[in-house]
């Protein structure tokens, strides 16, 4: 036991003598969480579009002034000829022209039908999609009160839609818990990869591996930073997560460090495994990227993981940011406890008992 | 070997040769610059993707008859969706909690007898909020579906659908909607900034932390020929690995390039020196390749990932969060792929991005400059 505390020691002390890597370790994350946690976002705010009303009558009126109140949109510009729209577009100035044609509140009025020609930038195809919707939204409640207005009967079979856990769709309460896993990732991973290969490079691995000190000793004291520091930080996060940015944590915190801690020891496991593979140290930071990245894509951190084409939904069992994601949202939003989260847990565990007895199996049998 | 008798040529030459041999005896450089791309590219093609279709829902129908078969139909045939029929709203909620399915629609009891009665019959829609994304999309299509249903219905019954106003939609450039040809160009710029500054930090800051670079500086080497000599293997590598970042979106992922190839390349170029310029200058500030490595995910490659606007819209950013975009080169980039793959050659997007290019390039390569001279004092 004293063995591995004073390698555990001699390791933090590897890490945090320098300033510059104690600062990379401390402030990068913060920073991060603060930058991405506002910019993450799918929410569409103030969206430009412009406006080409070619009536002149008071519906049209009516219906803009809708866009204008509406905070998903912002009207840059109304333009009163056709050869305006498509620079409009194709510049990016705005993302969709809505265009009303001459008899629309005349048209209207006889009781005819009317319509709405909008052109949508679909560059972005998400963004397109979402402003479709928020337009079509608009459009649906404007023709229901217009309908009522003029005392005919309106839709009769209706809509009423409710947004489990998160009410107001908010971007943030989806990313932000996501972002205490991403973070909490590529720390442990980074500080783990590197405390391997860095005395392999300098030669005093080989010097560790003489003395008293078991494999698996080696494996535990080279283990013990990531997994604190990991755990540092990510209870930074998930405080800054409830003080900073309101997320509602709303489930067991017993439960969400359960899963935290079995999630960092899979991490690290993957970490030193890296890190026993490579010679060099930068070997072992090319290592730990080529994994960091699609443990990130395949997560669902960003997208979901139904979207996927089967072969790679297999691919994303092997990867230990899927099963916190869902425990660290599941415990934030949706309030949940121990045994929802079971068939989290359990692979978690097997990753890492895996990573880890391979990584010290490579101390031993990887030698240069 | 003899390049040239001129000793400049000579010195910068010997240089370009010593990195390109370090380039290609290292095989995580190799890697780095074919293997990452192919991965990468294949990975975020196929693996990032924000089309929904065949999501689970959940029907709950209280009483069966003929509209609401004819609803559930509506919802069976659609493509988006994938129902699955619960015989009370209990089990669906159950399955909604178990994320079995992303949203139940719900028929109540009453549901027909309230619509032929002539008064309003509601239809409940839960949909699982937390993915704000997936739900918003969710939203849009079961609207949709009812939306249809809806005129459908009416054309039985004999009469018009009550809908005043109609929305007359064209998307230009992608009416598809498919999110791979707005995120398969996008990739290209995150690539590049991989290759470009974080293989460059690293092999850099290797040599400062190794003291080769000391050695280096006592050489004849001029401050000029040393930078070029280090930039112009990594500039190579980083062309070859855009050209074929370029051939798989268009071949593998049949992404139409509209613009002309000649100022992709241009642009792709000035990018690739933006990206190469901060590789070099992390690795003049950190020195050691732990520092260099974690300053470069942090300054290049989330940036590029999340600022950038290839995944997040960047007017929907908070305003200071929009004006720190400004420092992401990839931003620029970003936007010129998009244009030069899906609109073609639209020159003031095209133009107002390379001059910001430009200016960065300026910007890195006098800090470079500058930090460079410094160190030989």
């Amino acid at each position: 036991m004293g063995h591995i505390i004073a390698l555990a020691i001699k390791e933090f002390l590897a890490l945090f003598r320098d300033k510059r890597s104690r600062m990379v370790i401390i402030g990068p994350p913060i920073m991060q969480l603060i930058v991405f946690g506002f910019a993450a976002t799918y929410d569409l705010n103030h969206v430009p579009i412009a406006i080409y009303n070619q009536d002149r009558g008071q519906v049209s009126r009516d219906l803009i002034s809708k866009f204008d109140g509406s905070p998903n949109f912002k009207i840059i510009q109304k333009i009163s000829h056709d050869d305006e729209v498509s620079p409009l577009i194709n510049n990016r100035d705005a993302l969709l022209v809505v265009t009303i044609g001459p008899n629309f509140t005349a048209n209207l009025l006889k009781g005819e039908k009317a319509s709405l020609q909008v052109v949508f930038d679909g560059r972005n195809s998400n963004t397109a999609m979402i402003a479709m919707n928020y337009l079509q939204t608009i459009l649906l409640d404007f023709n229901h009160a217009w309908l009522k207005k003029q005392g005919k009967r309106g839709q009769k079979v209706t809509l009423e839609i409710r947004n489990w856990h998160n009410e107001n769709l908010r971007s943030q309460w989806f990313i932000i818990p996501g972002i205490v896993g991403l973070l909490t990732l590529v720390v442990t991973l980074l500080v783990t990869a590197l405390s391997v290969a860095r005395e392999r490079e300098a030669g005093t691995f080989d010097q560790l591996l003489v003395t008293p000190l078991r494999p698996y000793e080696i494996l535990i004291g080279k283990a013990i930073p990531g997994i604190v520091i990991g755990l540092f930080e990510a209870s930074l996060i998930i405080l800054l997560a409830v003080l900073f940015f309101d997320i509602p944590l709303r489930g067991n915190l017993g439960a969400l460090y359960l899963g935290l801690i079995l999630f960092i020891l899979s991490a690290a496991g993957v970490g030193l495994m890296i890190s026993s593979i490579a010679v060099t140290q930068q070997q072992a930071i090319l290592g730990a990227f080529m994994f960091l990245v699609p443990a990130v894509i395949l997560s669902g951190f960003s997208t979901p993981i139904a979207n996927m084409p089967e072969v790679l939904q297999y691919l994303t069992l092997l990867d230990p940011l899927r099963y916190f994601l869902i425990i660290v949202r599941g415990v934030f939003l949706e309030g949940d406890s121990y045994g929802v989260l079971f068939n989290q847990y359990w692979p978690m565990s097997i990753i890492g008992l895996i990573s880890l007895s391979f990584a010290g199996w490579l101390f031993r049998h990887r030698m240069y | 070997m003899r390049y040239s008798n001129h000793p400049a040529k000579m010195r910068l030459f010997g240089l370009i040769r010593k990195e390109t041999w370090q380039i290609i005896r290292d095989p995580s450089s190799i890697a780095i610059a074919f293997i990452m791309p192919l991965v990468l590219l294949l990975l975020f093609g196929y693996g990032v993707s924000l089309d929904a279709k065949h999501i689970p829902i959940g029907i709950v129908i209280e009483q069966p008859d003929l509209t609401t078969e004819s609803l559930a139909g509506s919802f069976e045939r659609s493509e988006f969706f994938k129902p699955i029929q619960f015989m009370a709203i209990q089990s669906a909620q159950q399955a909604l909690d178990e994320r079995k399915i992303e949203g139940i629609v719900w028929l109540r009891t009453n549901f027909t007898r309230q619509l032929l009665a002539g008064q309003e019959a509601p239809i409940s829609i839960l949909i699982n909020g937390v993915d704000s994304n997936q739900a918003n999309i969710t939203r849009g299509y079961i609207q949709g579906t009812w939306l249809s249903w809806l005129s459908k219905y009416a054309e039985i019954q004999g009469h018009e659908l009550p809908m005043p106003i109609s929305l007359e939609q064209r998307i230009w450039f992608n009416p598809a909607l498919s999110s791979r040809l707005f995120l398969v160009p996008g990739l290209i710029a995150i690539i590049m900034t991989l290759i470009g500054s974080l293989l460059t930090a690293m092999v850099v800051a290797r040599e400062w932390e190794r003291g080769t670079m000391e050695a280096l500086m006592v050489t004849p080497l001029r401050m000029s020929e040393m930078l070029a000599g280090k930039l112009i293997p990594y500039f190579i590598l980083g062309m070859g690995g855009m050209f074929f970042s370029v051939a798989i979106a268009v071949w593998q992922f049949n992404v139409p390039l509209l613009g002309s190839f000649w100022l992709l390349t241009l642009s792709s170029a000035l990018f690739m020196l933006v990206a190469l310029m901060i590789g070099l200058l992390i690795s003049i500030v950190s020195k050691n390749q732990f520092v260099a490595g974690q300053i470069a995910l942090l300054v290049t490659f989330l940036p590029a990932f999340i600022l950038s606007g290839f995944l997040f819209d960047i007017n929907s950013m908070p305003q200071p969060i929009q004006l720190l975009t400004h420092l992401v080169p990839a931003r620029y980039f970003v936007a010129i792929l998009q244009t030069l793959f899906l609109a073609g050659d639209i020159w003031p997007v095209i133009l107002s991005n390379l001059a910001a290019l430009f200016i960065m390039l300026i910007f890195f390569f006098a800090i470079v400059w500058h930090k460079s001279y410094k160190r030989l004092d």
